[in-house]
């Protein structure tokens, strides 16, 4: 394996390229027609247009990524996240190109895709699972008995969906009838498959996930995440560890993460996600990422672990150099996603230019982005500019960094979610690391959040 | 016969549809009350409304379905 191509733009492009460097290989930088200036084909070796700025014509677009890797002598793809990156068609089109697809086997990526044989896995694993149906439900009659289990509300969920997407909520009976059949035609037209199974909501609960790394025979963790302020359930801040899970708990999760790898012969990096019920002491298996997270740099710097250089090691066939005992976890760390949207304005995406950008540096501080001075941002893909990571010692050093550093991070003609954090990382709650899922999108509501963030725009 | 502009609230991708199989929100000449939504623009995966902020007669479109548009362009054009 020596010459990588990168499947993927923005942040992540960068970030597999600066491990890519690392390990000495040639890096292949596949673009759009709208990021042919962006910093990521700037830092690499080569670069190769893969169709215009819509992403279904390039960054979706297989038969375009093949032929470019093809051209270019590609020996491997990295898919990055998001995009094809867990699609388990394009990773069997690369390998059948005769190249390294990093990342797990395709037939890896359609189980744990699909959330019922997901389920279902980590159940075989003895993970535990949200109450909720065995499998896809063929219609309102089947989820009646499911439901006398688990109670309103409940969640109906799309088999094919992912991301937040394609979830919706009943509170009794009738909403359920109502809801049901209008989220399978749904499922069908965003999916293409209206396949539902319905899960026990669990309320005030903690998003948190595990970082696994396996080679298919050898399978260890990297300590867990938290990850529980999100807003339209995308994550908006992450922490490692999560410091709110007792000790025997953390243990449990992160042992019980390195089992489901180890059932389906996991290779590559990977997450795997629960709700945490803090009341109830107990942990639940939401679902399993087959790819490199946004969030992994807080994991990387709390155990000075490179996953992404560990991925590509993998791929390139590797042993897993590292055991468990060896994977030791120190500090704190925490990462805010800095996203071109205007907090004040209810984050309306707002992409403009970067006339100045000044960047917070020192111990314990990392900004992983794709800007750079002049860079006018493309408006036709996701809103995130780069994440702000800071470490300490213990959570509080880090929360004293984090604050440092957001005034220290300047952005000069492009909204970003800076201000959002800023108040974040001086909230009473948020310090005190009392807060779930439900958190960010309540505090938004209150007059505190209105006050902070139109201050902010004013100043 | 005075002419008020509506412009794009932000920088994207205008449609005039709400789906490709759907149709136009408002058709070349139509008449448009305050309020009106008049199309869509995507910016960064999300769709936004583009409300006609006057009201008026025989509005015409001076960008094209699936266009870009930056922030504060004029997108259409009505009779007062």
């Amino acid at each position: 394996m020596q010459r990588l191509l990168i499947a993927n733009r923005g942040e992540i492009a960068v970030r597999i390229n600066r491990a890519a460097k690392a390990l000495g290989l040639t890096v292949i930088q596949a673009h759009s027609d709208a990021d042919a200036d962006s910093l990521a084909v700037r830092l690499a070796d080569e670069a190769v247009c893969i169709g215009p700025a819509p992403a279904a014509k390039s960054y979706l677009n297989i038969d375009a990524l093949i032929a470019a890797a093809r051209d270019t002598r590609a020996d491997a793809v990295h898919p990055g996240y998001g995009f094809l990156a867990e699609n388990g068609d394009f990773a069997d089109a690369v390998e059948g190109a005769g190249m390294v697809f990093v990342g797990p086997r395709g037939d890896t990526i359609r189980m744990l895709g699909d959330k019922v044989t997901a389920r279902r896995t980590a159940q075989a694993a003895g993970v535990p699972t949200v109450p909720g149906s065995a499998g896809r439900l063929a219609d309102v009659d089947a989820a009646r008995a499911v439901l006398q289990e688990t109670g309103f509300p409940v969640l109906i969920k799309a088999s094919a969906g992912g991301g937040g997407r394609g979830i919706r909520v009943a509170h009794d009976m009738a909403e359920f009838e109502r809801v049901f059949a209008q989220a399978a035609a749904e499922a069908r037209a965003a999916f293409g498959d209206g396949g539902l199974y319905i899960e026990k909501l669990v309320t005030k609960a903690r998003h948190v996930e595990v970082q696994i790394l396996g080679d298919g025979e050898n399978f260890i963790h990297c300590h867990e995440r938290e990850c529980s302020l999100q807003r339209r359930r995308q994550k908006v801040w992450e922490e490692a560890p999560a410091a709110a899970l007792p000790a025997d708990l953390r243990r449990e999760l992160c042992e019980s993460a390195v089992a489901l790898a180890r059932q389906v012969g996991y290779r590559g990096a990977g997450t795997v996600e629960y709700l945490y019920d803090e009341e109830a002491r107990a942990f639940y298996f939401l679902e399993v990422n087959t790819r490199i997270q946004v969030e992994h740099p807080v994991t990387e710097m709390v155990t000075g672990i490179d996953l992404v250089q560990q991925m590509l090691r993998i791929a390139a066939g590797e042993k897993l150099a590292l055991r468990q005992e060896d994977v030791r976890l120190t500090g704190h760390a925490i990462e805010c996603r800095i996203n071109a949207e205007m907090p004040e304005k209810n984050f309306m995406p707002f992409p403009g230019t970067v006339t100045a950008l000044s960047v917070p540096e020192g111990e314990g501080v990392r900004f992983d982005t794709m800007l750079y001075e002049g860079y006018t941002v493309p408006p036709f893909y996701d809103s995130l500019l780069g994440k702000l990571i800071v470490w300490g010692a213990d959570r509080d050093t880090a929360l004293a960094r984090l604050r440092t550093a957001l005034e220290g991070l300047q952005i000069q003609g492009q909204p970003s979610t800076v201000p959002l954090h800023a108040a974040l990382a001086r909230n009473a709650d948020v310090i005190a690391d009392r807060f779930d899922t439900a958190f960010l999108e309540l505090w938004l509501e209150s007059d505190e959040a209105k006050a902070e963030l139109v201050t902010k725009e004013k100043a | 016969m005075a002419k008020a502009e509506i412009r794009s609230p932000l920088p994207g991708t205008f449609y005039r549809r709400p789906a490709p199989d759907q149709p136009e929100y408002k058709a070349d000449g139509a008449e448009v009350a305050k309020g009106d939504t008049i199309g869509l623009v995507e910016v960064m995966k999300s769709f936004h409304d583009v409300p006609a902020e006057v009201a008026g007669r025989n509005i015409r479109f001076l960008v094209e379905d699936a266009e870009p548009v930056t922030a504060g362009q004029v997108i259409a054009e009505v009779e007062e």
